[in-house]
């Protein structure tokens, strides 16, 4: 296995022409690539007419049941080679920026949910973040509110890890993962539901605060579902980790050097399993992040083994946080207390003059946003999930841009997938774990 | 070294071009004057500043000004962890200018994007199609006077042939409006009169009287 050092930046041209000639050389699979039975059928045809002959394009349609998703992919192929490969995204598009420059903040907090539909609960955080960048507030958030936020971050990327490597692990042909998985993220959406009454479209937070506190006794059934999803992680990576056919399907499959996925911007756990140690968890840290211990995972060779191997151990980290949030969970408020920002409590505004004003105003008209422009961003399961919002004043974003991770990291196949073999493309996609609902927004 | 300090470096090499850093919640934006020179600005930062990562490319209209579309570059560097933003202004009729793809090479799906939702052209990109629309799709829908309905389309067997049926809902404000009366949508003229009822457009009529001194709609042509 070679180290991060001997792994050399090559174009697509340069692996195509390697995997060609070691096609011809016979080290891989059957000789010369020619299938057996080609000189009986086609008796004209020379030995390596297929290899060099016409290329092939085939469509990796939108219908794929590797593609997790509508993502279809034009291959060119050579033989088993894949010469090019142009992605083809947009099937998912549901114009989600044009939709918020005409809706008040808070009305865009359920579209988030429908982004990275396998972590609503990340993209919730993620956004109300950026609009409390915006107000200025993200200061006076109580500790409270701040612990809960992340806890709902690492359950999401639990979540999303754990549909990832089943996936994946599926595409490789280990379908029993895929099974034991599943069995992990119901038990996370029984909690989401006890959490926010809601298991896949969340829309739990909101600006400056949360729409509920955690109910009795969910602090105790989370931690017994930590409890049970390491000894899940246990078995997975029994499954897999030392996997003959696993490790021959990944080891050396879609290798992406630091500085190309550095170029591509790609990020999440694809960057770091390229040996970039970045995490805006750790670089920037947002909420409560600083307090607590965690470490970040990279890979050495930035092949789908390391990219599998950095989602296994993301997942185990995600578990540390936990047991410290819940330990830490500190009493308090959940919201900031200003009810310019945060609807005032029913029963004051039933009550009471100017509790009423303030309902009636934010629902109308929305917060009173300050004129400017702030990018923030938040490590996401898939990566950096950013926003730009561009404000005029008032309610609602004059321009908001989501920099969605899914549709960066996707945008570097035409780098990866030239030079592997067909049947490489579900492995690589898979480790490249990407969700269509963020990528075509 | 912190972004002010990396913008101020950017600002001593290129003078006039660039405006003076702007801080804002903590980050710095820089103004570029003249879009045509944002590849060279772009090559700078990354080969002698070290912003190695390409976050984002916005765009923006600013519909009813001069010049209309504003593009805004997220830059940030792993070395040294700073975050600088740089913004140019692209006019109507020229609506043009240089790819940064050859700076990096993540740049090529975002001005596709840009391409395809604002029409803003990038030259010397290497494959400058739509991404999210379908090939030959007429409009630029993230365009200020593009309805949120969405216009009718030429191809019926391939989109959508009639704007969506927005009839009640949801309320469609326009942002930057001096009050929440300006931004109120009954006050401006429908676009897709296809869909509205003549009451409404009654309605809708009758408060635009009343407001008609003050608060003249974007969306009149």
């Amino acid at each position: 296995m070679p180290t991060a050092e001997e792994i050399q930046v090559k174009e697509p041209a340069g692996r195509v022409a390697e995997a060609a000639a070691r096609l011809d050389s016979g080290v891989s699979g059957t000789q010369s690539g020619l299938s057996p039975l080609t000189p009986a059928l086609f008796p004209e045809r020379g030995e390596g007419d297929d290899i060099h002959g016409e290329k092939l394009v085939l469509n990796m349609r939108p219908s794929h049941p590797s593609t997790h998703g509508v993502l279809r992919i034009v291959l060119e192929m050579d033989g088993e080679i894949i010469t090019k490969a142009v992605p083809d995204v947009g099937y998912l598009h549901r114009g989600d920026e044009k939709i918020a420059e005409n809706m008040t903040y808070t009305q865009f907090i359920p579209y988030t949910d429908r982004l990275d539909y396998l972590a609503p609960l990340a993209n919730n955080v993620a956004y109300v973040l950026a609009v409390e960048k915006l107000l200025g507030i993200d200061e006076q958030l109580p500790p409270r509110c701040q612990f809960i936020r992340v806890i709902c971050c690492e359950l999401a990327r639990i979540s999303a890890h754990l549909l990832g490597l089943g996936a994946f692990a599926m595409d490789v042909g280990a379908l029993t993962v895929f099974m034991h998985t599943f069995t992990e993220r119901e038990k996370i959406y029984n909690l989401i539901e006890a959490l926010t009454g809601a298991r896949f479209t969340t829309t739990y937070t909101r600006i400056g605060g949360l729409s509920r506190d955690l109910p009795p006794g969910w602090i105790d059934q989370c931690r017994k579902f930590l409890d049970e999803v390491v000894v899940n992680f246990n078995e997975s990576e029994k499954l897999l980790t030392r996997n003959r056919i696993f490790i021959d399907r990944t080891r050396e499959i879609g290798v992406l050097p630091k500085e190309v996925a550095i170029d591509y911007g790609v990020t999440g756990p694809n960057l770091r399993g390229s040996g970039v140690e970045y995490d805006l968890r750790k670089a920037h840290p947002y909420l409560v992040y600083d307090q607590l211990e965690f470490d970040i995972p990279v890979g050495s060779v930035g092949d789908c083994y390391d990219r599998y191997l950095v989602r296994m151990e993301e997942m185990r980290q995600s578990v540390r946080i936990l047991h410290q949030c819940l330990d830490k969970l500190p009493p308090g408020p959940i919201n900031v207390p200003d009810n310019k920002t945060i609807l005032p409590a029913k029963e004051k505004v039933l009550t009471r003059m100017e509790e009423l004003i303030h309902h009636f105003i934010l629902v109308t008209q929305g917060l009173n946003a300050p004129p400017g422009e702030v990018y923030f961003s938040a490590e996401n399961p898939k990566g950096e999930l950013g926003f730009y919002i561009n404000s005029r004043g008032g309610g609602t974003p004059h321009r908001l841009k989501i920099r969605a991770p899914s549709f960066v990291n996707l945008s570097v196949l035409p780098y990866l997938l030239p030079g592997a073999m067909m049947s490489d493309v579900v492995a690589i996609l898979g480790s490249i774990d990407f969700v269509m609902g963020e990528s075509d927004r | 070294m912190n972004a002010l300090e990396l913008a101020n470096k950017l600002v001593a090499q290129f003078g006039q071009l660039l405006s003076e850093p702007r801080e804002f919640r903590g980050e710095i934006t820089l103004v570029a004057q003249d879009a045509e020179r944002i590849q060279e600005v772009c090559d700078f930062a990354k080969k002698e500043l070290g912003f190695d990562y390409l976050v984002d490319i916005s765009s923006v209209d600013n519909y009813g000004d001069d010049p209309r579309f504003t593009v805004v570059y997220e830059l940030y560097g792993y070395g040294h962890r700073c975050h600088v933003r740089i913004k140019t202004n692209v006019g109507e009729e020229n609506c043009e200018l240089p790819t940064v793809t050859t700076v990096w090479r993540t740049a090529d799906w975002h001005e596709r994007e840009i391409y395809d939702m604002m029409g803003i052209r990038f030259r010397g990109h290497p494959d400058l199609r739509r991404i999210l629309m379908w090939e030959g799709y007429p409009y630029f829908p993230l365009r200020k006077d593009f309805p949120l309905a969405g216009k009718s389309s030429e191809m019926p067997d391939i989109g959508f042939s009639k704007p969506a049926p927005l009839d009640g809902g949801p309320f469609v404000t326009l942002p930057g409006g001096k009050d929440a009366m300006a931004r109120e949508p009954r006050v401006r003229v429908p676009e897709t009169q296809s869909v509205e009822t003549i009451s409404r457009l009654e309605r809708r009529a009758d408060i635009r009287r009343a407001h008609e001194p003050d608060t003249p709609s974007a969306h009149t042509k």
